[in-house]
Parts: C-alpha cells; sequence; structure tokens
C-alpha cells in the first residue's frame, strides 16, 4: 500500500458474505463453478449461490466427510467446486477426506471455513475454530488464505477459482474493518505492508490485521514506528518480505485469531529462524477454548485487540535493546 | 485389448488375472490376496464387457470410470490396467517396490490414468457420486462404477454418501459391495455385522441386486439392470468368496493381508493353471 495511506477501518461486509457473493458473481461467468454446503448455507453465504444456480448447488445434509470427497469427484469432471461449511465442522470432520482424497492426489478442490476464530461470538466453542489455519497447512500441497477484508476476500475467492490446485479460504462470522479499497490489486503471493515502520513489524492476518493497524497509532503515540504486514497467504509463506522486515525493524509481534501454539505466529517463527531471527512476541488464542459472549466482548477478554498487540510490541522491542 | 462378452473368454481372462495377483503380492512378500481374488470376476467383466474405456486414451472425455474404494485390492486392479494395456505387464512383479509404478494402493502420481487415488477405507463411494455428478451437470451418459468392501462400508461415511446418492438420484453411479464376508480382524459377522444389508441399502433409497460375484453371467446381468435403473443408484451386493480361486486361501481370514510364500504361490499357479 502507498506509505501514506491512512487507514479509517469502516465496518464493512463480514468476509462470509464476500464470499457468498463473489462465488454467486464467479458462478454467472463460469459454468464450472459448483458449491457444496453442509446445511449452513444460510450461515456460510452460500445461499446467494444456491438461489442462482441450484442445478449446481449441491446440499450434502450434515455430512461434512461425504461433502469433501464428493467435491473432489466434482473437481475431477473438470468443476471448480466450492465446498463450504463452518470451518469447525469442514477442517475436523473433512480433515481425513483432505488429507488423502483432496491433497494427496492434488485435487482442485476449493474450501471454505466460515465462522472462523472465537468472534463467532454467543454460539460458543463447539463452533469456533481455533485450529483451522494449522490443520490446513498440514496439507501439502493446499494453499491457505486468509483474508482480512471484503475486498480481499472478493479478489481472494476468483484468485483462488483460477489456481490450479487445492486451496482453504478461511471466513468469519462478523463484520470486518475495511483495510483495502474496493479496486486494490492484489498479488496473493507477497505479504502486504499495510505501513512504513523502523522499530518492530507487527504482523497480522484476518480479523487481527486492523488491531494491528491500531496497535501501529497506538505505539506511533509513544514515538515508536511500528511496520504493519497483512499476511493473507499463510501458506505459501512470503518470507522475503518478513525476513526483510525483521532484518530492518529487529523485532516481529505475530497476531492472529487462532491457537497461538500452531498457526500463523509458529510459520513465521520458522521461517525466521533459518533467515532473519529476531526477537518475537505471539498473540492468539492460548491453549484454551474460549467461552459464549459478543464477539467484541470475547476480543477483549482473550487478548486479541490492540492493546496486546502494542504490548507484545514493547516487550520484543525491549528485548533487542536489552 | 480386445473386449468381449463371452462368458468362456472372460473366465479365461479372469484366470489370468489371478495367476498375476499370485505372482505380484508372492514377489512383493506383502500385501492384500484374498480381497483381491475376491473381486476378479467383477473387475474382468467391468473392464473387458461393460465399461466404455480406452486405454490408447486414457483420459477420454466420454469413458465410464471404475474406482477402487477398497484400495488394498489394488493387485486386481493393477492386473486388469496392465492386461488392458494402461500400464507393463512385465513390471507386475515389481508391486510394493521402491520406484514402482505399482504402489502398495492405488496413486494416480504413479499410474495418471488411475481414476483415484485410494486406501483409506470409506471413501470412493462420495467421490463416484460426485464423479457422477459433474457427469450430469455435463450432460454425459456415462457412468462410474465403485467398488467397496463389505468391512469398508462399516464407515459412517459410507451412509452419509448413500443418502447423498439416493436424494440427489444419483443414477449414474453403480456400486458395488465384494462381500466376502471376511476383513482384516475375521469375520465379518464377528466384527460389525452387516445384515439386513439389502434391506439397509433399500431402506435408503438405493436399487439393490443380491448376486453370485464370481458368476461372470450373472455379473453381466447385474450391470445390465443396473444400466437400465432409473431415478436412483444401484448398488451390487456381490456375494464372494475371499481368495476365491486358491483353495487353501478360500474363506481363510489369514489371506487377507498375508501373500503367499514361494511354495504357496507354485501351488496356486498349479491351480490356476
Ligand atoms: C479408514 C481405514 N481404516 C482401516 C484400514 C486398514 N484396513 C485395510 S483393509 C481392512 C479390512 C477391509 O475389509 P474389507 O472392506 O471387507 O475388504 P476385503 O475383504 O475386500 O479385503 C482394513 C481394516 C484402512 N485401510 N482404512
Ligand atoms: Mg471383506
Amino acid at each position: 500500500m502507498p506509505a501514506n495511506t491512512k487507514y479509517e477501518l469502516k465496518m464493512g461486509a463480514a468476509t462470509r458474505e464476500a464470499f457468498g457473493k463473489a462465488v454467486a458473481e464467479l458462478g454467472k461467468e463460469d459454468p464450472r463453478i459448483v458449491v457444496c454446503d453442509a446445511d449452513l448455507s444460510k450461515s456460510t453465504m452460500t445461499t446467494y449461490f444456491a438461489k442462482e444456480f441450484p442445478e449446481r448447488f449441491f446440499e450434502c445434509g450434515i455430512a461434512e466427510a461425504n461433502m469433501v470427497a464428493l467435491g473432489a469427484g466434482l473437481a475431477m469432471t473438470g468443476k471448480i467446486p466450492f465446498v463450504s461449511s463452518f470451518s469447525a465442522f469442514v477442517m475436523t470432520k473433512g480433515f481425513e477426506q483432505l488429507r488423502t482424497t483432496v491433497a494427496y492426489p492434488q485435487v482442485n478442490l476449493k474450501v471454505v471455513g466460515t465462522h472462523s476464530g472465537i468472534s463467532i461470538g454467543e454460539d460458543g466453542p463447539s463452533q469456533m475454530s481455533i485450529e483451522d489455519l494449522s490443520l490446513a497447512c498440514n496439507l501439502p500441497g493446499f494453499t491457505v488464505l486468509c483474508p482480512a477484508d471484503e475486498a480481499t476476500m472478493k479478489a481472494a475467492i476468483r484468485w483462488a477459482a483460477y489456481l490450479d490446485g487445492p486451496v482453504f479460504l478461511r471466513a468469519g462470522r462478523v463484520k470486518a474493518p475495511v483495510i483495502y479499497p474496493a479496486d486494490y490489486e492484489f498479488d496473493f503471493s507477497k505479504a502486504v505492508q499495510l505501513i512504513e515502520g523502523t522499530d518492530v513489524t507487527l504482523v497480522g492476518t484476518g480479523l487481527l490485521t486492523a488491531e494491528c493497524i491500531k496497535a501501529s497509532e497506538e505505539l506511533a503515540a509513544e514515538g515508536i514506528s511500528a511496520r504493519v504486514i497483512d499476511v493473507i497467504c499463510i501458506k505459501p509463506l512470503d518470507v522475503e518480505t518478513l525476513a526483510k522486515a525483521a532484518k530492518e525493524t529487529g523485532a516481529m509481534v505475530v497476531a492472529e485469531e487462532h491457537l497461538v501454539d500452531t498457526g500463523l505466529g509458529s510459520r513465521v517463527a520458522q521461517a525466521l529462524a533459518s533467515t532473519t531471527p529476531a526477537p518475537m512476541e505471539f498473540i492468539g488464542v492460548e491453549n484454551c477454548y474460549a467461552e459464549s459472549g459478543t464477539p467484541d466482548g470475547l476480543l477483549d477478554k482473550y487478548n486479541l485487540r490492540a492493546p496486546a498487540v502494542a504490548a507484545a510490541a514493547r516487550r520484543a522491542i525491549a528485548r533487542k535493546n536489552g | 485389448m480386445q473386449k468381449t462378452s463371452n462368458v468362456q473368454e472372460l473366465a479365461g481372462i479372469a484366470k489370468q488375472i489371478r495367476r498375476h495377483i499370485v505372482e505380484m503380492t508372492g514377489a512383493a512378500k506383502s500385501g492384500h490376496p484374498g480381497g483381491s481374488l475376491s473381486a476378479v470376476e467383477i473387475v474382468t467383466v467391468l473392464y473387458w464387457d461393460v465399461m466404455k474405456h480406452e486405454p490408447a486414451n486414457p483420459k477420454m472425455a466420454d469413458r465410464d470410470r471404475f474406482i477402487l474404494s477398497k484400495g488394498h485390492a489394488a493387485p486386481v486392479l493393477y492386473a486388469a490396467m496392465a492386461e488392458c494395456g494402461y500400464t507393463p505387464v512385465e513390471t507386475l512383479t515389481t508391486l510394493r517396490q521402491l520406484g514402482s509404478i505399482y504402489q502398495g494402493h492405488p496413486d494416480v502420481r504413479f499410474i495418471p490414468s488411475l481414476e483415484a487415488s485410494t486406501g483409506s477405507l470409506g471413501q470412493g463411494l462420495s467421490l463416484a457420486l460426485g464423479i457422477g455428478c459433474g457427469m450430469k451437470l455435463d450432460g454425459a451418459t456415462s457412468r462410474v462404477y465403485v467398488m467397496l468392501g463389505d468391512g469398508e462400508i462399516q464407515e459412517g461415511q459410507i451412509w452419509e454418501a448413500a443418502m447423498f446418492g439416493a436424494f440427489h438420484k444419483v443414477d449414474n453411479v453403480c456400486a458395488i459391495v465384494d462381500y466376502n464376508k471376511l476383513q482384516l480382524d475375521g469375520f465379518v459377522k464377528d466384527i460389525m455385522e452387516l445384515e439386513p444389508l439389502a434391506d439397509k441399502w433399500r431402506a435408503f433409497g438405493w436399487h439393490v441386486i443380491e448376486l453370485d460375484g464370481h458368476s461372470i453371467e450373472a455379473v453381466q446381468k447385474a450391470f445390465a439392470e443396473a444400466a437400465a435403473a432409473k431415478g436412483k443408484p444401484t448398488v451390487l451386493i456381490a456375494n464372494t468368496v475371499k481368495g476365491k480361486g486358491v483353495s487353501f486361501m478360500e474363506n481363510n481370514p489369514k489371506y487377507h493381508g498375508v501373500p503367499p510364500t514361494k511354495e504357496e504361490v507354485e501351488l496356486a499357479l498349479k491351480e490356476l493353471a
């Protein structure tokens, strides 16, 4: 993004909504697009597609394992299938199918897991997906995307559709702050530097990218120059951009709405350990299942907010200087 | 390859496939002879009589497709595909060796003319139904055949798929249950009884055909009936004998995953002369 960009972070659509609209849009252009859902189309927003293209929409009932392998079969006839459910279900009940029937033979299936993270709110932990990025990254050959806002998701769906190979896209339930202009030209092979900075780098993904932007403003008020990077593509990871940031700022924070031990943070740490090690701090869900509550209340309680990111940045800087 | 509906000729091909299965698993010193031998007539009739396919043009758009969901029976599929001309016959005995295209379980990375990589039981029916749905969207008249083990259908996903197939009327899919009454740990009835099996499939909305899976005429007749059945998918419940054709392997749980010794290979080949 241009160096002088100002982020207003106005509320935009939820990324699941962006997914639903984008896939319906694509369906108009390309008859190969087909969609499968497991009795959650009103929540995953594949309902837009189902209404417009009932013959290309496959309601699978509450049977995620079948849905994943069925999607693989559709792909094997040259269709471009998007299978969708709550991430907590499709990635767990469908995991073995994703492993053996999709990843291993490299089937061209697109998986969209919605209601990721803890910000789904009131439904509570049984529906919260805090391990999906890790699971998806455990599938060799999968591309794993975690868009932060509406524009990103819209572009990511289109890009994923025409990428030759399996893709996992992570979507959220709640409205997401707008980071990118609607006409932004994404290059999904690159992590995006949103804000220039020299003292520390804040790496965010999904909803936490906006929190990193807010944290950088908080830190700026203290005279700390924080770089902000949005990682849209979790795998393959843009190690170059991250290594450059580690080298130039010397301190890193990674923030995600995912188990802190096994998500983006661990991937970045591994990449930097073998390139440009720097003190690192991690923001994520700490080895626990959350609870019911409002999305905002949960993000506050589980330390997935700008103040927690800023505090982590101060710790990382102290270690760099200490 | 020469397609044929002649029962004598098909019986001859079946015998040759049995010989390959014995030699391959004997040479590999591992693998699954029993469940390969029980499926021989069905696979033979599909490849030589029923299915529309061209070994010289393996990705032919309007081909019928076969998925061996019980992937551990790879030797029967490899032997059939080699005899059809998809892959070399000479190297069949490299089964399971490092670098062999004849991997322990079917692997599309090594044999691109395979329809699917299988080996994790329970998934092939879903895959077949997905292919069937895709073909219907294209207005294609091709058919999909998928072979399931009887032990395999203890998997819950099979019944998810069964519901889907009937509900969505995927009548271009034909499943075959190789009902050899044996699985890994022993007899199906002692591990997790499936009966009343035909009733279960009927209750799930499938057209059910029960048959002797070693009678070539019965297998031919069943596939013809399946192709004529409209509005619902068909399942063939093929009563078979695990280890069929080799006296000491027949109905013997040991030969699920134990290959014949050198002496046993010789004995078996004499029986299959
Ligand atoms: C999901 C899964 N669980 C377990 C196995 C291990 N396994 C391989 S073959 C087999 C028994 C299969 O029995 P059946 O389906 O009756 O096959 P057949 O008798 O035709 O050989 C088992 C348990 C597997 N391959 N996949
Ligand atoms: Mg069996």
